[in-house]
């Protein structure tokens, strides 16, 4: 097996058997789940100011300009100094805001984004929870997120952000429906929901190509279904800002807007992973049948490269969206997901059943 | 608070499901201090009032204690998109009621320099469009060309926005010698810019999803509403006065009145931006055949109207601007009124966006091409 150099298994492993030789069963467990958790954290910080810094520059690069440059070498440090910046920024709350709910929305959005990046393989042995049901866990958390966005809303006490809470309400639980669909049509071919199996099957081919056309149909409407779950351009309707100034956060500020804003890249981050995982072969290297030679060479790249090399692929298709498109109003956006992509689902799905079921996929 | 309450308590039945919003002082798709008090059902605009006077600068009342050629400077600060149009007005109106007849030259440049801000005008608001709708890479694109016209002016003239260039009596200088090779390469350059526009926005399928049959005005409640410039004539009313009252070097040009019968977001938008391809034409048209001559005539030191009522109409980027002048003899003006193109057409907003959604007001606000200054004056 040629993984095995940059497999994670065998750190993860020599790490629990060498906590387990020096403490008891529980305190082991508890050091490991400090240690993840701290891993999650830290990733998360890190790679949203790198997503932050990497939209800012694709942006940039679309519009003709530079992007941020000052602070640093090519403004690498611009996205700290902008965090720093939200850190000290005073928490203003409305006065007439509810409280509690005001103060909860942002950690449900966040917490609902740890929760689904918990799932997902990065590299060969290097995910934290690999449930039967992993694509299903996915699905069912990320609709948590919405209610942290309409109690956002709806906590704020201000018409902006109620109206911009109630169309992310609308559009994420429509948009629900195509990603979940297009899912499955993507697990019957796969015949398992565990992520770890999914990533498994496509160690010969990736998904998008040995299940042909319905596979590559159900990749454009989840890509399309997943923009718009994450409320970004052109599907940006809840933050919409010449109509709604910022929408559902309008009232948020300091690091509690830092949460949503945070919870938005992540949330592109899991859309693109799982776009990664389901479609494009997660951390599997690019194969090609019988081409012995060529596999080789790809496989001497680490998974790790691999996953990261499609995910930054899919987001960068996702921020070329924002910044072309202009932004769909509100009836067309349900009307592109009941009268359009989930007939097309629906359709794709039986198309997907019929080529499983007579061996038609390579 | 209290004007909403009013509100509230002078509707004879207070219907639950309605509400409203203020979209304004500051918001960003009004582009200034214009406040909007829309009434809403959910996502539907019921009614729209506009409520206008936070940037009031009071230049008709300032315009009576000044001499005539000190108006003008004024004006700049009213329409600053249109502000050569708006210099040109003054000028004209003066001119005109002393009699006085410039140089050929002073009305080619005149007209070449209003068309010019006519095209950065067209630009910006192209620019502003496209982010109104959330596209905000156009805003960009826009800017990008802008920047060559605004160089011009800065060369002909030291200013970049508010050029204060014509005076009564011609021009405030001389054309810079680089003046009519940099036209001519801004031209070459634009017009395979101008292609690129379209590939970005116009043709976007959801761009026209949005425009096409939303937010129609016919040609009568134009008229009615006194809506002119190229909302007006997306309507189908014929109200180019480049084309009805030639004046400047407009009479020497050949160049189409854009007119369109639709009425609707994508009509006006359409018709702004042929605008720009006839705008190119007449600045081609006159750029190679500015006569040779004086920049101004030479006027008294203290320019005293005669007795009586002066007015005079002007094509300005945003439709018609008009400049009345009542003068008692003396060197001060008794009374200056400006008809401003921005004010008449806003009010037209409550009659086209009724029944539209919040995001169809924003695209109509944006097709109106508003500027704050030049409403409220």
């Amino acid at each position: 097996m040629a993984f095995n150099i940059y497999d994670f298994t065998t750190l993860t492993k020599s790490i629990h058997e060498g906590l387990s030789s020096q403490f008891s069963p529980t305190a082991t467990l508890a050091i490991e789940w400090t240690i993840v958790g701290l891993a999650y954290l830290l990733f998360v910080a890190l790679f949203g100011l790198f997503l932050v810094y990497a939209e800012r520059k694709v942006c940039a690069a679309f519009q003709q300009r530079m992007g941020p440059m000052r602070v640093g070498p090519w403004g690498l440090l611009q996205t700290i100094a902008d965090f720093i910046k939200l850190l000290m920024k005073e928490l203003i709350m409305p006065k007439n805001a509810d409280k509690f709910l005001y103060n909860l929305a942002p950690f449900i959005v966040i917490i609902v984004t740890f929760m689904v990046i918990s799932v997902i393989p990065f590299a060969p042995g290097l995910a934290t929870f690999d449930f039967d049901i992993g694509v299903f866990f996915v699905t069912a958390v990320s609709s948590v997120g919405v209610i942290g966005i309409l109690l956002a809303g709806w906590s704020s006490n201000n018409k902006y952000s109620l109206i911009g809470a109630m169309r992310s309400g609308a559009q994420i639980v429509s948009y629900e429906l195509s990603v979940g669909l297009s899912l499955i049509t993507m697990i019957i071919l796969a015949g398992t929901m565990q992520i770890s199996g999914i990533v498994e099957g496509q160690r010969d081919m990736w998904f998008i190509f040995k299940g042909h056309v319905p596979a590559v149909i159900a990749f454009f409407v989840f890509v399309i279904a997943g923009t718009a779950e994450t409320n970004r351009g052109p599907f940006d309707l809840a933050e919409a800002e010449s109509e709604l100034t910022a929408g559902f956060h309008t009232e948020y500020s300091g690091i509690k807007f830092a949460f949503f804003f945070l919870a938005e890249y992540i949330n592109l981050f899991i859309v693109a992973a799982m776009a990664t995982t389901v479609f494009l072969g997660g951390w599997m290297p690019l194969h090609f049948g019988d081409f012995d030679s060529f596999n080789q060479i790809m496989d001497l790249m680490p998974g790790l490269f691999w996953f990261f090399f499609k995910v930054l692929g899919v987001m960068f298709l996702m921020m070329w969206f924002k910044w072309t498109f202009p932004r769909l109003r509100v009836d067309q956006i349900l009307n592109l997901e009941w009268k359009y992509l989930l007939p097309i689902n629906l359709f794709n799905i039986l198309l997907m059943a019929a080529v499983v079921l007579f061996g038609l996929h390579f | 608070m209290d004007e909403l309450r009013e509100i509230m308590i002078t509707t004879d039945e207070i219907k639950t499901d309605e509400y409203l919003i203020n979209m304004g002082p500051q918001h960003p798709s009004t582009h200034g201090v214009l406040r909007l008090l829309v009434q809403l059902e959910g996502e539907i605009v019921h009614n729209v009032q506009p409520h206008v006077g936070y940037i009031h600068s009071g230049i008709e009342k300032m315009a009576e204690s000044l001499s005539y050629p000190q108006i003008g400077h004024l004006t700049d600060r009213m329409d600053y998109l249109s502000a050569h149009q708006n210099n040109e007005a003054v000028a004209l109106c003066v001119e005109n009621a002393l009699q006085v007849e410039v140089p050929e030259r002073v009305k080619y440049i005149r007209t070449i320099m209003s068309e010019l801000s006519r095209l950065a005008s067209h630009q910006l608001w192209w620019c502003v469009m496209g982010m109104d709708m959330g596209a905000l890479t156009t805003f960009f694109y826009g800017l990008r060309d802008r920047e060559d016209i605004l160089d011009i002016f800065e060369e002909t003239c030291g200013a970049r926005l508010t050029v204060n260039y014509s005076i009564p009596g011609g021009l405030m200088f001389d054309i810079h010698p680089n003046f009519q090779r940099d036209v001519k390469a801004f031209i070459k350059k634009f017009k395979t810019k101008l292609p690129e526009y379209d590939r970005l926005l116009s043709g976007n399928v959801i761009f026209t999803e949005r425009t096409k049959g939303v937010g129609f005005l016919s040609k009568e409640d134009a008229i009615a509403y006194g809506v002119t410039g190229p909302t007006g004539r997306a309507s189908g009313f014929s109200c180019d006065l480049r084309k009805h009252r030639p004046y400047s070097a407009y009479d020497k040009v050949n160049f189409k009145e854009i007119l369109s019968d639709v009425g609707d977001t994508y009509a006006r938008y359409q018709v702004r931006m042929a605008e720009m391809w006839e705008s190119m034409s007449i600045i081609e048209q006159l750029i190679d055949n500015i006569p040779e001559g004086d920049y101004a005539v030479k006027m008294k030191g203290v320019v005293k109207l005669p007795e009586g009522e002066f007015y005079q109409r002007v094509e300005t980027a945003r439709g018609e601007f008009g400049v009345f002048i009542v003068s008692d003899g003396k060197k001060n003006p008794y009374r200056v009124k400006f008809r401003s193109p921005g004010f008449s057409n806003l009010f037209a907003i409550n009659h086209i966006a009724k029944g539209w959604k919040i995001a169809d007001l924003v695209a109509i606000m944006s097709t109106f091409d508003l500027v704050i200054p030049d409403i409220d004056r």
